[in-house]
């Protein structure tokens, strides 16, 4: 007692200072304050996307100032590091010096409390009895045992005291919980990228940004088969196999070699009735030269497997190189289609009559369920869908998502075709109406005669009146009205009835342009009407009996889809009419020993936790002297963490004494 | 009185020591429960199914042992669900004809009236506030009860209902935020029960059930709106025993937090009354202040006890669905933040003994941060935890 107040007064030396700094309280609510401030940050700004789409959102130079505080990627930032670093630290300190203290406590009765300080405490009574000490004694330690109580008893020359206390599991739960903490860091630091960053700033590793096949990717940017700690991913078409794994790092990647071969035999999505999917599996070998024959393995989401301390776990899954038949519908020449094949993923030239273009097939999805569209969760397997880019020579590229069979909306079928510019965008879909045999050719029928200049005339001249008292007699005049219908449509399809009605404000006086206007339309109308009976006559059906319900809805979605057409802006519709499918699966693996020390760290603080506030520390005193047949008694305890509900103890406790040496009370 | 304590002091040793026999009885009863429940369905049980059934009737005896009052309401519900999921049989459609089931018991109809229930409570409880007519106090607390038992009864028959529309959309439900609302509910009202029991006193009752009329209110919105009482099967990530504990386990950490804020609300309120007009008749009512903060306090440890075990145990799952048992996915962090709020609560008091208001308003200020970890997150980060985007 008296050292430690002398030490006081002397200047502290400089360990002792730091010491004293990094276990304190003060700083351990900082460093708390800090991660969860940190931890919010790495929240609310979305991690470790690729670096484009930051600049896109903030601008270069906010993009700039987070990029250099680490904040597209917080957690495994150097300052963030540094403070988990300092929290592991200023526990490890606090243990250190507070466990002595601790155990002390844990032991100690605290039987020579003195009379003085029992007198503080917040509960006490006094009172007298006409037992002798022996059997008051006897009588306390049987009160104390049966409320949980241990106790030592201490006899001086003129008093015994009786200590008792209970609940010292409160006390280790400190040290379980802290010890547990300290633990956890350290594994979490072990498998977070720590030793990746430090080969790096050191210059050891490097960075590969590029888009190239595994195998040509140097030797700086590959990871030897010793690195202890790393979370890949890797995609397998299904009868391939791969001894790799990216690992995502920065603005790129690097490659780890694992020490055996993965083959994926089979990857297998079920489904529930409703179509949602149910379970993801895939059938994997490992070849490993550790193994006396090959292990066949089964994973799924939530059943991993796990081989040497590496654990594959099934993560996503993707095209493995699908087949797939299209047939290529000209939107701007003649009713033309071509059949092609192409692989999902291998670019594929396309020579079409106006342009040269390269088709890449991004991805393809045999089934697709999505939430029905009538709004009540319900869903609807829409049918396979592949999405694919056109590039023209210069580089630029659409991007389209095309389903293969019809969607059905308000009582009619539609083919989706989406088109984006970006993919920051969403899709803009174009719904082509879907014909009797749930094709898209009469459509195309209907396109490509609105395309044909030709045929188009053909049909003006064939549609206007003959009769001979006809204001257009003339066959001059009955030429130009034909050219001026061929040019109407014309603009229709390249803009819609926006760039008519633009045109007309172009070329007329105000006070005429909304009855120009609205002549036109009819025309426009009459015209387009005109056509579909050459497409249907096409068809061999007779528009002169009538046309049916499903074909007078058909012209009004065709003329609606006709009319947007323009926005549509290349010159081929992709329809799939066929495919054969291959399924790739993408695996993570992950090797993460720090487990070893995170687990058992877990129990400890879980079991800590509840020691802590379940098994509260309680003390009580009792000083018996005076006479033998008089003897004085004075009972002391001191409230603890909760005191209302020591109060209720307390208050039992001093029946219990006073009814098992109960006389009268003094107070 | 004397003479029992006389007794008990003399006979209690250890805590099995001190059964008596209708504790016997209650241990009897779950484990003949137990014990006929794997008889019969053990062939469609796995391992840790099996385990989880064996733990929860060792929990079951443990509450029922220190908490008396749990028995007869765990007897209710288990016989309520029981005599519905009878009435169903094996026709799911019963739920529409059948009286009993279309009226009452019907998971919808049931969290129907746990909904009117609560809200009812509420009021009653206020009432009791203000009026001091003892009878008032009477029916709020029966009314919790009947809600609290509806709202079990509820979520065990929609468990049952998941396996008649189709043993493969089965599943226990927790799986989405409908079904945890309803969870949170519960639980917050039995924690709420217990300290009201415990201290004796009822005048916190109408400020805790405020937050979960809050609750019911969101349910009941969340219903109409977005059809979200219709069962859905599991998207292949939940499919796994880990939920079954991870998130329950959540809830008394949520449902404790929430009744600790709710209880510094009224440690503020009661030391403003004080300080204004300590004779009004509100001040008197409400309890003492050192009460309150011990309910916080108990409240706190609860919560932050179980949050611990919900936290790991979401770990660990993340370490089998996942590949890593600590993504910084935004749920994870989120939880973490409020762990460490608590910590830092916690630390506070105990080692700083700080007490009384600042305590209080951190507590308010806790709810909302433990508000955002488990909605704010779902609405506005995006995460691997979220699959309500669709
Ligand atoms: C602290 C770290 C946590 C970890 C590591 C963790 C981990 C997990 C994992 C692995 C799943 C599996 C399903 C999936 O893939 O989405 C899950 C589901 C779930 N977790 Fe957590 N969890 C954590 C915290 C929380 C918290 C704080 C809540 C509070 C609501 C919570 C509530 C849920 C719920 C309700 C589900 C069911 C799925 C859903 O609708 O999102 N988890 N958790």
């Amino acid at each position: 007692m008296s050292a430690s107040v002398n030490s006081s007064f002397r200047p502290l030396s400089l360990t002792a200072l730091l010491i004293r700094f990094l276990g304190s309280m003060n700083l351990a609510i900082t460093l708390l304050v800090a991660v969860a401030i940190a931890s919010i940050i790495g929240t609310v700004l979305q991690q470790n996307q690729p670096y484009p789409d930051y600049v896109i959102k903030f601008g270069p130079f906010w993009f700039e100032v987070f990029k250099s505080l680490d904040l597209f990627d917080v957690y495994s930032s150097v300052w963030f590091l540094v403070i988990l670093g300092f929290l592991v630290i200023s526990t490890t300190v606090c243990i250190f010096r507070n466990t002595p203290r601790v155990l002390k406590d844990i032991r100690d009765y605290k039987e020579s409390a003195q009379l003085k300080a029992l007198r503080r405490m917040s509960h006490g009574h006094e009172w007298q009895s006409n037992f002798s000490r022996d059997i008051c004694v006897e009588r306390i330690s049987a009160v104390a045992k049966a409320t949980g109580y241990r106790l030592v008893v201490k006899s001086e020359a003129k008093q015994l005291i009786v200590a008792a206390k209970k609940g010292s599991g409160s006390r280790l739960g400190y040290i379980f919980t802290h010890i547990a903490i300290v633990v956890i860091c350290i594994g979490g630091l072990i498998d977070g990228n720590v030793p990746l960053k430090i080969a790096e700033m050191t210059d050891k590793i490097q960075v590969e940004t590029r888009n190239i096949p595994a195998s040509q990717v140097p030797l700086v940017s590959t990871l030897p088969i010793d690195n202890l700690s790393f979370r890949g991913n890797v995609t397998i078409p299904e009868g391939q196999k791969a001894n790799l794994a990216f690992i995502d790092f920065k603005d790129g990647y690097l490659v780890q070699r694992l020490p055996f071969l993965i083959a994926v035999e089979d990857f297998r999505i079920d489904y529930y009735k409703t179509g949602q999917p149910k379970s993801f599996a895939s059938d994997l070998i490992i070849y490993d030269k550790e193994l006396d024959a090959p292990l066949y393995k089964t994973i799924s989401v939530n059943h991993p497997l796990e081989h040497r301390g590496y654990t594959i776990y099934q993560s996503s899954f993707g095209d493995g190189g699908s087949e797939l038949r299209i047939k290529l519908w000209s939107l701007k020449g003649a009713n033309r289609s071509d059949e092609i094949r192409v692989v999902v993923n291998t670019p594929f030239a396309l020579s079409l009559e106006k342009a040269e273009m390269t088709l890449e097939v991004l991805d393809f999805r045999p089934i697709n369920v999505n939430p029905d569209i009538s709004g009540v969760k319900k869903f609807k397997n829409i049918g396979p869908r592949f999405q694919y880019k056109l590039r023209t020579a210069t580089g630029e590229a659409t991007e389209f998502i095309n389903y293969m069979m019809p969607v059905e909306k308000d009582g009619a079928k539609y083919y989706l075709t989406g088109l984006r510019h970006t993919p920051a965008e969403d899709f803009k879909y174009w719904y082509l109406p879907a014909d009797s045999e749930d094709g898209v050719d009469r459509f195309m029928c209907f396109l490509a005669l609105l395309n044909d200049e030709t045929r188009l005339k053909e049909i003006a001249l064939s549609s206007l009146p003959k009769q001979a008292d006809s204001f257009l007699s003339m066959a001059e005049d009955q030429e130009l009205v034909a050219q001026f219908m061929v040019a109407l449509i014309k603009q229709f399809v390249d803009g819609g009835v926006g760039l008519i009605s633009a045109q007309v404000k172009a070329a007329v006086a105000p006070d005429k342009q909304q009855e120009i206007s609205n002549l036109y339309a009819k025309m426009l109308h009459h015209f387009l009407r005109n056509v579909y009976w050459v497409v249907l006559q096409e068809e061999e059906l007779d528009p002169t009996l009538g046309l049916s319900e499903f074909d007078e809805r058909f012209y009004e979605d065709a003329v609606a889809a006709v009319s947007i057409s323009h926005q549509y802006d290349v010159p081929v519709y992709l329809d799939l009419v066929g495919f054969n499918h291959k399924e790739a699966t993408g695996l993570q693996v992950t090797r993460s020993p720090g487990k070893m020390l995170v687990f058992p760290g877990c129990l400890l603080l879980v079991v800590g936790v509840f020691c802590m506030f379940y098994l509260p520390q309680r003390r009580f005193w009792v000083v018996v002297s005076g006479s033998q047949d008089n003897t004085e008694l004075f009972l002391a305890a001191q409230a603890g963490r909760n005191p209302y509900e020591f109060e209720q103890e307390y208050s039992a406790l001093e029946n219990a004494l006073l009814l098992q040496l109960g006389t009268e009370r003094t107070d | 009185m004397e003479n029992t304590i006389d007794k008990d002091y003399k006979t209690k040793r250890r805590f099995y020591q001190c059964r008596n026999s209708a504790d016997w009885i209650w241990g009897l009863a779950n484990v003949v429960s137990v014990v006929y429940a794997l008889s019969q369905y053990h062939m469609l049980m796995d391992g840790f199914e099996k385990a989880i059934i064996v733990c929860t009737g060792l929990a079951l005896i443990g509450f029922g042992w220190v908490w008396q009052t749990i028995r007869l309401f765990v007897t209710g519900v288990a016989l309520v669900s029981l005599f519905a999921v009878s009435r169903y049989g094996v026709m799911i459609d019963l739920g529409k004809t059948d009286f009993f089931l279309k009226y009452m018991l019907a998971s919808q109809s049931a969290i129907m009236w746990m909904s009117a229930l609560y809200v009812m409570a509420t009021a009653t409880y206020f009432f009791n506030l203000l009026t001091n007519k003892s009878f008032s106090g009477v029916v709020a607390t029966s009314l919790t009860w009947a809600a609290t038992g509806m709202g079990f009864v509820g979520l065990l028959v929609r468990w049952r209902e998941s396996y008649l529309i189709d043993p493969e959309i089965g599943h226990i439900p927790v799986s989405n935020l409908y079904e945890v609302f309803i969870l949170f509910s519960i639980i917050t009202a039995l924690i709420y029960l217990r300290y009201e029991q415990r201290y004796k006193t009822r005048s916190m009752g109408g400020f805790v059930l405020t937050v979960i009329s809050a609750a019911v209110a969101f349910l009941l919105w969340y219903t109409v709106e977005r059809q979200a009482d219709i069962i859905q099967p599991l998207v292949p990530a939940l499919n796994s025993y880990w939920m079954k504990i991870h998130v329950p386990a959540n809830f008394i950490g949520y449902g404790s937090f929430s009744l600790a804020a709710m209880i510094g609300l009224v440690f503020l309120l009661k030391g403003k009354m004080e300080a204004v007009a300590p004779k009004a008749f509100l001040t008197q009512r409400l309890p003492e202040l050192t009460l309150l903060d011990d309910v916080m306090y108990r409240a706190i440890a609860l919560g932050f006890a179980f949050f611990t075990l919900a936290t790991i145990l979401g770990a660990l799952w993340a370490a089998e669905a996942w590949g890593g048992y600590w993504s910084w996915d935004p749920k994870e962090t989120w939880a973490l933040i409020v762990w460490l709020n608590y910590a830092a609560w916690l630390h506070m008091r105990l080692t700083k003994g700080w007490r009384g208001n600042p305590m209080a308003w951190w507590s308010i200020v806790g709810f909302f941060v433990t508000l955002f970890a488990f909605l704010g997150v779902n609405m506005f980060l995006s995460g691997l935890h979220s699959y309500g985007g669709l």
